[in-house]
């Protein structure tokens, strides 16, 4: 049940993605898409054999018993992965917005019907 | 109560967000909306026990929160829902709906809970989780895999974000210059 | 841009402190607790926004100007790039932990893995020092009121 209520929130992005008519709900979607993937790639690492109060973060302290530490762990490769796209996301979103701005400065309004016939 | 049930009404609460900021006509309101679904992702990640993530997670929403707000506050937009084209609207509904089903259907043998690298004893998991504080001596097993394993990742993230972030500057100065240039 | 009202100015004025030791407490000790170079420098890029929304954007760049943050973004990706060289060069193989292998520090402490502090440190600085450009580039347009009754979009002059 857990995965697809995930991809029924990455389909809403889509749908916003490919009715909506203002740029910025465009960006509101995307973000949403993105969110989606990377909640589904986290819990792709998720142990679930291990017994609620024992599953530990990948982070060794010094009163962690080495020994079953790898069994009680999740895995820290699908982290490693978010962490980089969490950032990546950031930049590619602050980049789209820039473009909405100048969007704005050009063409007086933020329909992309309008656009189409404002051409020039 | 086990770690799904929690799991589930954490996604249903994010759904119901990301429903109302793709609906609601107004911009700000959606803007709002959409940081309810970064928050709500960052407790996810706390109870899918990654710490790491629900920081970055956190700090990434508010800055994206404030760039959005920028862009449409003070502006006199709304959606304009006049002409809503029926037929594509509704060949749209059909494909969500079946991609939705789709998934229902294809990810029943994706169990949550047993990933694919436990199963294999000489996954690069176990060798991270076993040998990572004696190889590299970085505690923090996810800093030692960006940054000592897969170092390569980090330059490559590294390279993007700086590229975008000289887009943006590039795409905004043109503004200033133009205008001083037209005067 | 204008600041906000007195009540933000001294509350931010006061906590601004705590949010640098904040970012920096996380860059540092990337290795031993959550946190790490894109934490603490995300942290950090959110304390320049919160003096530039309270104070005004005049004043927020006398305590860093735009030259120096283009520099210190320039820096920290040049840092990290060195730092994979030398392993090239000392270490056999790119991004090799040359540090950890000749001079391995006690475990748990803060001098401890090799070059992965100076890959946070230079990680965090180059995020910090993104965020500030592009909030900055973004923060200076205006609307002004044509005599018509339109709306324009007017950017401030722009120091270069």
């Amino acid at each position: 049940m857990i995965f697809p209520l995930c991809f029924a929130l990455f389909v809403v992005g889509l749908y916003c993605v490919l009715t909506k008519r203002n740029v910025i709900k465009i960006i509101i979607g995307l973000s949403i898409m993105e969110y989606a993937v990377n909640l589904f790639l986290v819990l792709l690492g998720y142990k679930k054999q291990v017994p609620l109060s024992q599953v530990q973060a990948p982070i060794i302290e010094k009163v962690t018993n080495l020994d079953d530490f790898f069994m009680k762990a999740v895995d820290p490769l699908p982290q490693a992965l978010v962490l980089t796209s969490i950032v990546i996301g950031l930049g590619v979103t602050a980049l789209a917005i820039a473009i909405c701005i100048r969007l704005y400065q050009r063409y007086g309004t933020f329909d992309i019907d309008q656009m189409r016939r404002l051409k020039g | 109560m086990g770690i799904e049930l929690i799991l589930i009404i954490i996604l249903v609460f994010i759904l119901l967000g990301a429903v109302i900021a793709v609906e609601i006509r107004d911009l700000l309101s959606a803007v709002i909306s959409l940081g309810v679904v970064g928050f709500g992702l960052s407790i996810a990640f706390v109870f899918l026990q990654a710490p790491d993530l629900a920081i970055v997670q956190i700090a990434v929403e508010v800055v994206l929160l404030i760039l959005l707000i920028r862009a449409t506050i003070r502006r006199e937009v709304r959606s304009t829902h006049a002409h809503i084209n029926w037929p594509s609207l509704f060949l749209v509904v059909i494909l969500c709906l079946g991609l939705v089903g789709f998934a229902y259907i294809a990810l029943e043998e994706l169990e949550f809970g047993a990933p694919a690298a436990s199963k294999v004893e000489e996954s690069p998991t176990n060798h991270y989780l076993r040998q990572g504080l004696t190889e590299t001596g970085a505690a923090n097993i996810v800093t030692s895999v960006i940054l000592d394993y897969r170092a390569y990742d980090t330059l490559g993230e590294a390279t993007v974000l700086f590229t975008a972030i000289i887009g943006a500057l590039a795409i905004l100065r043109g503004v200033a210059r133009k205008k001083k240039g037209d005067k | 841009m204008n600041g906000m009202s007195p009540i933000v100015q001294t509350v931010a004025r006061f906590v601004k402190v705590f949010i640098l030791l904040f970012g920096v407490y996380l860059t540092f000790t990337g290795h031993l607790t959550p946190g790490g170079g894109f934490a603490g420098g995300v942290v950090i890029g959110c304390l320049y926004i919160l003096l530039t929304l309270a104070h005004g954007k005049s004043l927020s760049l006398t305590y860093f100007s735009s030259g120096a943050a283009h520099g210190l973004d320039s820096l920290g990706a040049l840092m990290f790039l060195l730092v994979a060289c030398l392993g090239l060069g000392l270490g056999g193989i790119f991004f090799a932990n040359f540090l950890q292998k000749a001079y391995p520090g006690a475990e748990f402490s803060l001098l401890s893995a090799g070059t992965i502090p100076i890959s946070n440190i230079a990680i965090g600085i180059k995020v910090a020092s993104s965020l500030f450009l592009v909030f900055v580039v973004m923060a200076v347009a205006r609307i002004i009121e044509k005599k018509d009754g339109g709306t324009d979009y007017k950017q401030d002059e722009e120091e270069e």
